[in-house]
């Protein structure tokens, strides 16, 4: 018989399963400096490559002479896209089903455009070589409008696209025009709102910005020319993806590339794209012999890697005079610079934009979305987001800020009368989505009363007063926001990027002394997935999580995954790892019937072991069964213990939330100050409620970034004027407020243990509610909407337009 | 290219000896020569102190300080802080207080607060945000790191305080 100490809450502890802080195993490397980043790799005889980048948004290339640069000691090689064309790869396919010029073939089209890739033996050199490339350039009339892009006679941006043709998503009504998508049923809609007692209308532009994480981007290519193989480091959030790109384009056989995402330093959706500079180190690499280094500085980041936003939403919504919303019209103009690079589920041109009826029960909805080319970088990539639902989001909660001024209403009520009921979900929306889950009011109520709403309005209202008055010049802004998210891409049926399916993977394998090492197609980019998805497995098979190595980001070893952005790891990995350990668990089960000698319906699960039922003092646990399942011949079942889950989840999930921000501005200097900041997340199942703390963390910061003053701007010739970290705004610690954070638990029904994914929901629903508290704090004195960022000049603007300073 | 120069500096106690190129920052230098990956680089323009060490008991951006001028100096990085056996009290804190994630900032980030920690062994949480305001991070929100660094802090002056 066996000893029943420990008690079955010590041995739960032991775990660290579900639900625990745990703290993370990647730490002890990082806080030491021994993170691997990908320009920590360092191979023999490694050449380092550098790009010769456009100064002008739009011109012609009229020629190229490399000579000087090839004559400095150290150069090895100055490629341009002659060089690339006999292998095809002067071009290459984007993510969107548009293609992408890798260098400049005949024509530049945004400021920051890679022209030539030159290859030395080191930096300096590169750096030297890339002054001596000489460029002759004629310049031509620059669009960086997407209104103008459109006008009749505007400047035929794409010269090698035909005219007339159709593109990736369908019919192009205009030499500059991408697609147009649309959802949802147009004539209901207009019909609603043409009948309606109140309509509000407003144009709601989400600036463009970027993810700027602090490592850059950047790859090291290494073609072993003897044996065939080309192994590739980078800074890959889809590192299979990559790979099996890499073989389309190169010709070489996917079983003879290897690539690696080595530690991520952040990647917030910048590091999704299949850039230039990796596919340049890749055929330097071919070209040269050896192995070729490509990191980009911050101003190439900045200019040329990637955006994200840019979408000028111009929304209808009607209503009942009490409130009750009964129709939703948007349309937008989506800017996507020179190439359609946009990194979306191949069906989802606008990604899932749709999701732009947020939390409301809208009976009728219709959403339109143009797609437009101009002289700025391309990208378009969820910064922090799951495909456009940050602009959703940011739509719907400013649309509903205009419509309680159109209803004269609290802007709280009318979220709360419109809010979709509990027992609604399963919930369709009005744009076809169905929302696994949702207690939003109960997530309100708690919200508004932990900061103690009624009096917020008060101390408002006294404090507009005393402006008046003339006795202070400060304002307060109450900045609501209950946002939906839809993360967790998706089901294969409808989601694929490059025509992969957006699945994900775990493979297991239980040692025979009972530790395990767990393999995923996604890769952390400082999420702490090694910690978190040891956690999840660790419930599921009884292992302590300190016991389970998890690998990811090496093709050659993980199982093909579709990789980590738009908050899928989590619902996506999370469940295969949970399914994966479950088919251990079933044949575990079968084992320990056998070692208990009893029917393998006769032992049940409990924490870390098989019991027989109705006697707890028989059982095996997970160790002694791994261990038998290597040593002894068990009737029927194959030596070992492993098993490998792919998962394509049924439906995406519905994180959701409730932010409040109190700001107070001051209405002379445009400077405000974040007093409070609450954050309610329901993120279904908790995992690790510390690293979903530090999450919401960092994506509240995030948020604020974007909301205050951070964005890619474009003066009228297309120059870049937020190129360098002096003038794209990152907060730093001083600018940082303190937040506090709360949850409710409403988990997905259909996944394996009900977690949602909470790594976007902070900038998804940050970004509202700080743009909301600018907008309140003047509500009073008659303004409607003003445009985001709300940097210190825009808001003394704002005040200024208002009248405000006398 | 110039002629090279002889440049002598102690690093995380260890005596170098090296040829450099006069225009060679330092962190090139740390990173390329001497294989300490632990600065970062990420702006190369003094705004993101991803890069910081400390020369001659001061934090500075090693990208925009030429390996020259660290010429007979005492240069210390991250990896100069822990010992083979045992984490730094601030490395700890930081592990125990969430105070890192992708863990880019963190060599520079945990470098400068051993620093600021020297200059103001007692600080506030003001003091530590301005402190560090010199260092960016993109992921935590800095909520984290300020508990991290305050935690150490208070840790230090126990610890000093009890061999007292
Ligand atoms: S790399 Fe030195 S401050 Fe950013
Ligand atoms: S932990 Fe990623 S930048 Fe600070």
């Amino acid at each position: 018989m066996n000893d029943l100490t420990p008690t079955r809450e010590e041995r739960t502890a032991k775990l660290k399963g579900l639900g625990t802080s745990r703290k993370r195993v990647e730490d002890v490397r990082f806080t030491q400096g021994k993170g691997n980043y990908v320009d920590d790799v360092k191979l023999p005889g490694m050449l380092h490559g550098d790009f010769v980048r456009s100064p002008y948004a739009h011109a012609r290339v009229k020629s190229i002479n490399i000579d000087a640069a090839m004559a400095l000691p150290g150069v090895i090689a100055v490629l341009t896209a002659k060089d690339l064309e006999p292998l095809s790869l002067h071009w290459m396919p984007t993510l969107a089903g548009d293609k992408q010029m890798v260098l400049a073939d005949g024509k530049v089209l945004f400021q920051g455009q890679e022209v030539a890739f030159v290859v030395a033996e080191d930096r300096y050199i590169a750096a030297d070589a890339v002054e001596l490339v000489e460029v002759d350039y004629e310049e031509l009339p620059v669009i960086t409008d997407p209104f103008k892009a459109l006008e009749p006679d505007a400047t035929v941006l794409r010269e090698d696209l035909e005219p007339g043709a159709d593109g990736a998503h369908g019919p192009r009504k205009h030499h500059n025009h991408i697609f147009l998508w649309e959802e949802g049923d147009a004539e209901a809609t207009n019909q609603a709102i043409d009948s309606a007692e109140v309509v509000a209308e407003e144009m709601v532009y989400y600036h463009r910005t970027h993810p700027c994480p602090l490592e850059t981007c950047g790859s090291v290519a290494s073609m072993d020319k003897v044996n065939g193989k080309l192994t590739l480091w980078g800074t890959f959030q889809a590192p299979h993806v990559v790979r099996t790109v890499a073989s389309l384009l190169s010709g070489i056989e996917e079983h003879n590339i290897r690539v690696i995402s080595p530690d991520i330093g952040g990647g917030f959706g910048n590091k999704v794209g299949v850039y230039p500079g990796y596919v340049c180190s890749i055929v330097a690499s071919i070209v040269t012999g050896r192995p070729v280094k490509w990191i980009e500085d911050r101003m190439d980041n900045l200019m040329a890697t990637a955006f994200a936003r840019d979408y000028w939403m111009k929304g209808k919504i009607s209503a009942t005079k009490d409130g009750k919303i009964t129709g939703l019209h948007c349309h937008v103009t989506a800017d996507h610079g020179a190439f359609d690079a946009c990194a979306d589920p191949t069906k989802f041109p606008a990604g899932f934009f749709h999701i732009c009826t947020g939390s409301y029960d809208i009976p009728v909805a219709y959403v339109g979305v143009d797609g437009v080319y101009t002289n700025k970088a391309p990208g378009g990539v969820a910064y922090r987001c799951s495909f456009r639902v940050t602009e959703a989001a940011y739509f719907i909660e400013r649309m509903i800020e205009v419509l309680a001024i159109e209803l004269n209403m609290d802007a709280a009520e009318l979220r709360r009368i419109n809010f979709i009921r509990k027992d609604q979900f399963p919930y369709q929306s009005a744009l076809g989505w169905e929302y696994d889950s949702g207690d939003y009011h109960t997530a309100w109520d708690k919200a508004l009363a932990a900061v103690g709403y009624d009096d917020l309005r008060k101390e408002q209202a006294a404090q507009v007063e005393a402006f008046k008055r003339g006795e202070t010049r400060k304002l307060l802004g109450i900045g609501l926001t209950h946002f939906t998210e839809i993360v967790g891409a998706g089901p294969v049926k409808n989601c694929d990027i490059l025509g992969m399916g957006m699945f994900d993977s775990c493979e297991i394998r239980i040692h025979p002394t009972g530790s395990a090492i767990a393999r995923l197609g996604t890769i952390s980019q400082g999420q702490g997935h090694a910690t978190t998805f040891a956690q999840i497995l660790a419930s599921e098979i009884g292992i302590p999580a300190d016991s389970i190595t998890i690998e990811e980001g090496d093709t050659d070893t993980a199982p093909y995954g579709l990789g980590t952005y738009g908050s899928r790891s989590t619902p996506v990995a999370g469940a295969a790892t949970a399914m994966a350990g479950r088919k251990i668990r079933a044949k575990a089960q079968m084992i320990a019937a056998y070692l208990l000698e009893v029917h393998d319906d006769d032992v049940e699960w409990d924490v870390d072991r098989f019991q027989v039922k109705g006697a707890p003092e028989r059982f095996k646990t997970m160790a002694e069964i791994a261990y038998a399942s290597y040593n002894q011949a068990i009737p029927g079942v194959e030596p070992g213990l492993e098993a490998v889950s792919y998962y394509d989840p049924p439906n995406m999930t519905y994180p959701f939330g409730a932010y409040i921000c109190v700001m107070e501005i001051d209405a002379d200097t445009g400077e405000h100050d974040i007093r409070q900041f609450y954050a309610l997340d329901d993120c279904g199942t908790r995992i690790n409620p510390m690293v979903i703390e530090g999450q919401v963390h960092g994506g509240l910061t995030e948020a604020l970034a974007i909301a205050m003053g951070q964005e890619i701007a474009y003066d009228e010739l297309g120059n870049v004027k937020t190129g360098t970290l002096m003038d794209f705004f990152l907060p730093t610690a001083w600018e940082t407020p303190n937040y506090t954070t709360d949850h409710t638990e409403t988990p997905s029904p259909h996944h394996p243990i009900g977690a949602k994914g909470v790594g976007e929901s902070p900038n998804v629903g940050g970004v509202p509610a700080f743009s909301n508290a600018v907008n309140d704090a003047f509500r009073a004195f008659g303004l409607r909407h003003t445009h985001m960022p709300h940097d210190h000049w825009r808001i003394w603007k704002t005040a200024n337009d208002l009248g405000l300073h006398g | 290219m110039s002629d090279k120069m002889h440049l002598k500096m102690t690093v995380n106690g260890k005596q170098e000896d090296l040829l450099v190129e006069p225009r060679e920052l330092l962190i090139y230098v740390l990173r390329e020569k001497l294989n300490l990956t632990g600065p970062h680089v990420g702006c190369e323009t003094t705004h993101c102190g991803a890069c910081t060490v400390e020369l001659n008991g001061k934090s500075v951006k090693s990208c925009t300080v030429l390996a020259a001028q660290a010429q007979g100096a005492e240069v210390t990085t991250v990896e100069g802080l822990s010992t083979p056996d045992d984490l730094h009290v601030l490395q700890k804190a930081f592990r125990e207080h969430h105070g890192l994630q992708c863990g880019f900032c963190t060599p520079g980030m945990i470098t400068r607060a051993h620093r600021l920690l020297q200059e103001n062994p007692n600080p506030t949480e003001e003091e530590v945000r301005f402190g560090i305001a010199g260092n960016l991070c993109r992921c935590t929100g800095y909520q984290n790191i300020v508990k991290s660094i305050l935690a150490a802090a208070a840790e230090m002056n126990a610890a000093k305080e009890a061999a007292e």
